[in-house]
C-alpha cells in the first residue's frame, strides 16, 4: 500500500490487475491490522467502503469514467461528518454520535471514486498540536513510535505515513494539517480560506477552519484538492472562484520564480531543522529560483492574536454541546442549568475547557474591545505583511515547526509552550493564504522535517509547482 | 495575577462549565500564563486599523447567496436520532419552570 499513488491505482484498475473491491478489502484488512501500532484510526468503515468500491467496479465494467480518485483508499479526520458513520471529534461527548448528513468534501470525494476506509484520531475538537488531547488515547508517530505525530490531524498524517491510506483529509485552524504532515514526513496542504467548503466540518473557529489534504506526493495532494475544492452553496464563505487544473501545472519548471525567506521564521529554530530547510532552499536555487530575504514584521504577534480569535470563536461554537441534541447528557442533572454544566464538565477534556474559558473571558463584558477587537486589528496587520511580501516574491519558503516530532508526554504540562510552538503555521492561517508542508529530509536522529511553502490567496498552483519541483529534485 | 480564582468561577458560570476547586486553581494559572503572553499585543498601535473579521475574496456582495427555494430537510426522526432523551417528536430536557 505504501507505494501506491492515485495514478498507479487507476492504472491497475483499468488494466484489470485488480478490482476496486479486492483492493479495498485488502486496504481495510491492512489498516485494521496495523492500527494497534499507532492508534491512527477510531472507526473503520468497511460497509461504506465496499459499497463505494463496487460502484467503481461497476463503472469500469460499464465503460464509464470511474472518477479522478477511483479506488483510492482515503482516511478522514473524525471532525468531518459522515452520514451514518460515527463521528466523534475525538471527544467523549460525541463518542456515539452518528451524523445525519455528509460533509460536502465527503460527497465530492466519493463522487470522484474515492474510498473512505475509516475515520482518524485527532486532538479533541481539533484543539492541540500533538494529538495527546484525544479522549481515545494518543496517536503514535509511525516514524518513531515513542513520539507524537503532531496535531491536531495526527491520525490522518500517521495513516498516510504508515501506508494504511493513500490519501487523507484533515482540518487546519492554526497549523493542524501542516505540522503533523511535517512530523510524519508526508505532504499536507492548507488551501486558501474559502477554497474548500466547510459544510460538515465540525466547527472550531469559523473564520480560521479549513479542510486540507494529506498525501505522499505533491501531485496526489493537488489532485485531492482539485476534487474537493470549489463553490458550495451550503457554505456562504466558500468562494465562487474557478478551480484550476492543479496537477496539469506540475511540469517541474520553477526557474525565475522569486522566493522569499522571512527572517522572523528563522528565529528560535532548532539547528537540525534549520539545516534541512537551508539545504532545501539551496536545491530550489539550483532549480533556478531567485531567493531573497524578506520580513513579515508582525509575526511575533501571531500567537497572541490567534489564541484570542480562535478561542473566542470556539467558546461560541462549542456552546451547542449542551446535553440536549448531541448524544451525551450527564445522568445526575436535575435542572436545566445543571444539565448544561455537568454534561460539559464530564464531556470536555482539559484543553477544550481551557480554550472555552479563555474565549469566554476575552469576549466577556469589559474585555471585548481590549482583547477581541484588538486581535482582529492585529490580524489585519499580519495579513498586510503577506500582501506586501507577495508584491516582491511569488512564494514564501520557511520551516513548518521549530523542531521535529517530540516524545509523547514531553510537553503536556505546559500549554503555553505548546501554543508557542505553532508560530510558523499560525500566521498563514490568520491571513487565510494557501500554505503546505512538503517533506525535506530527516534530522540526524532520523526524524522528518517539513518545508513550508506559502503563496497569495487562491494561488495554490504556484505553491504546488514549487513543492513538486523540489520533490522531483530531491528524490 | 491577571485573573483571580473568583473571576475564573464567574467565567466558568458564563461558559456553563462546572469546574471543581482544584480545576479552578489550575485554570487560573494557565489563563494567567496565556493572558500575560497576550499582553504583547499592547506594544502595537492599532489606531485607525480596520478589524479583520474574516478572509474576504473578490466577488459581488450577493455572489454567495443561494436561491430562495424549498428543499427537503431532515425528517423529525432523523433530527432527534442523536438526542439523549426525546419523546413525542421533541427534545426532552429537565423541567425549566418550577411550580
Amino acid at each position: 500500500m505504501r507505494d501506491y499513488t492515485i495514478t498507479s491505482i487507476r492504472e491497475g484498475l483499468l488494466r484489470k490487475e485488480f478490482s476496486a473491491a479486492d483492493f479495498t478489502r485488502e486496504a481495510l484488512e491492512h489498516a485494521e491490522r496495523e492500527n494497534p501500532k499507532t492508534n491512527a484510526y477510531l472507526t473503520f468503515s468497511a460497509v461504506r467502503a465496499m459499497a463505494a468500491a463496487e460502484e467503481v467496479d461497476r463503472k469500469i465494467a460499464a465503460g464509464e469514467d470511474p472518477g479522478a480518485l477511483a479506488g483510492v483508499p482515503v482516511a478522514v479526520k473524525d471532525v468531518i461528518v459522515t452520514k451514518g458513520l460515527r463521528t466523534t471529534c475525538a471527544s467523549k461527548l460525541l463518542e456515539h454520535y452518528i451524523p445525519p448528513y455528509d460533509a460536502t468534501a465527503i460527497l465530492r470525494l466519493e463522487q470522484a471514486g474515492g474510498i473512505i476506509i475509516g475515520k482518524t484520531n485527532c486532538d479533541e475538537f481539533a484543539m492541540g498540536s500533538s494529538n495527546e488531547n484525544s479522549a481515545f488515547g494518543p496517536v503514535r508517530n509511525p516514524c518513531a513510535l515513542d513520539r507524537v505525530p503532531g496535531g491536531s490531524s495526527g491520525g490522518s498524517a500517521a495513516a498516510v505515513a504508515q501506508g494504511t491510506a493513500v490519501l487523507a483529509l484533515g482540518s487546519d485552524t492554526g497549523g493542524s494539517v501542516r505540522q503533523p504532515a511535517s512530523f510524519c514526513g508526508v505532504t499536507g496542504v492548507t488551501p486558501t480560506y474559502g477554497r474548500v467548503s466547510r459544510y460538515g466540518l465540525t466547527v472550531f473557529a469559523s473564520s480560521l477552519d479549513h479542510i486540507g489534504p494529506f498525501a505522499r506526493t505533491t501531485r496526489d495532494a493537488a489532485a485531492l484538492l482539485g476534487v474537493i475544492a470549489g463553490r458550495d452553496e451550503m457554505d456562504a464563505t466558500s468562494a465562487p472562484a474557478p478551480v484550476p487544473d492543479y496537477t496539469g501545472a506540475l511540469n517541474g519548471d520553477v526557474s525565475g520564480l522569486r522566493l522569499g525567506l522571512p527572517r522572523e521564521y528563522f528565529q528560535g529554530l532548532e539547528s537540525a531543522t534549520g539545516d534541512r530547510i537551508h539545504a532545501a532552499v539551496e536545491t530550489l536555487k539550483r532549480l533556478g529560483c531567485e531567493v531573497r530575504d524578506i520580513s513579515l514584521p508582525h509575526t511575533p504577534y501571531a500567537i497572541a492574536t490567534y489564541y484570542i480569535i480562535a478561542t473566542a470563536e470556539a467558546s461560541a461554537n462549542l456552546a451547542r454541546y449542551d446535553g440536549v441534541r448531541y448524544t451525551t447528557r450527564a445522568a445526575s442533572a436535575n435542572t436545566l442549568a445543571d444539565m448544561y454544566r455537568e454534561t460539559r464538565d464530564e464531556g470536555f477534556g482539559a484543553e477544550c475547557k481551557r480554550r472555552i474559558m479563555l474565549g469566554t473571558y476575552v469576549l466577556s463584558a469589559g474585555y471585548y474591545d481590549a482583547y477581541y477587537i484588538k486581535a482582529q486589528k492585529v490580524r489585519t496587520l499580519i495579513a498586510r505583511d503577506y500582501a506586501e511580501a507577495f508584491e516582491q516574491v511569488d512564494a514564501i519558503v520557511a520551516p513548518v515547526s521549530p523542531f521535529p516530532a517530540f516524545k509523547i508526554g514531553e510537553k503536556v504540562d505546559d500549554p503555553v509552550a505548546m501554543y508557542l510552538s505553532d508560530i510558523y503555521t499560525i500566521t498563514g492561517s490568520l491571513a487565510g493564504i494557501p500554505c503546505m508542508s512538503v517533506p525535506c529530509g530527516l534530522t540526524p536522529d532520523g526524524l522528518p522535517v517539513g518545508l513550508q511553502i506559502l503563496t497569495s490567496h487562491f494561488d495554490e498552483t504556484t505553491m504546488f509547482r514549487v513543492a513538486d519541483a523540489y520533490e522531483r529534485a530531491s528524490t | 495575577m491577571k485573573i483571580t480564582d473568583q473571576e475564573v468561577r464567574r467565567v466558568a458560570e458564563l461558559a456553563a462549565l462546572a469546574l471543581r476547586d482544584d480545576e479552578v486553581e489550575k485554570m487560573a494559572k494557565d489563563l494567567d500564563n496565556i493572558l500575560s503572553h497576550i499582553d504583547k499585543l499592547n506594544e502595537l498601535d492599532t489606531s485607525g486599523i480596520e478589524p479583520m473579521a474574516q478572509v474576504l475574496f473578490k466577488a459581488e456582495e450577493t455572489a454567495t447567496l443561494r436561491e430562495d427555494r424549498e428543499k427537503p430537510c431532515l425528517s423529525n426522526a432523523e433530527a432527534l436520532a442523536n438526542a439523549p432523551v426525546s419523546g413525542s417528536g421533541y427534545f426532552k430536557v429537565p423541567r425549566v419552570i418550577e411550580r
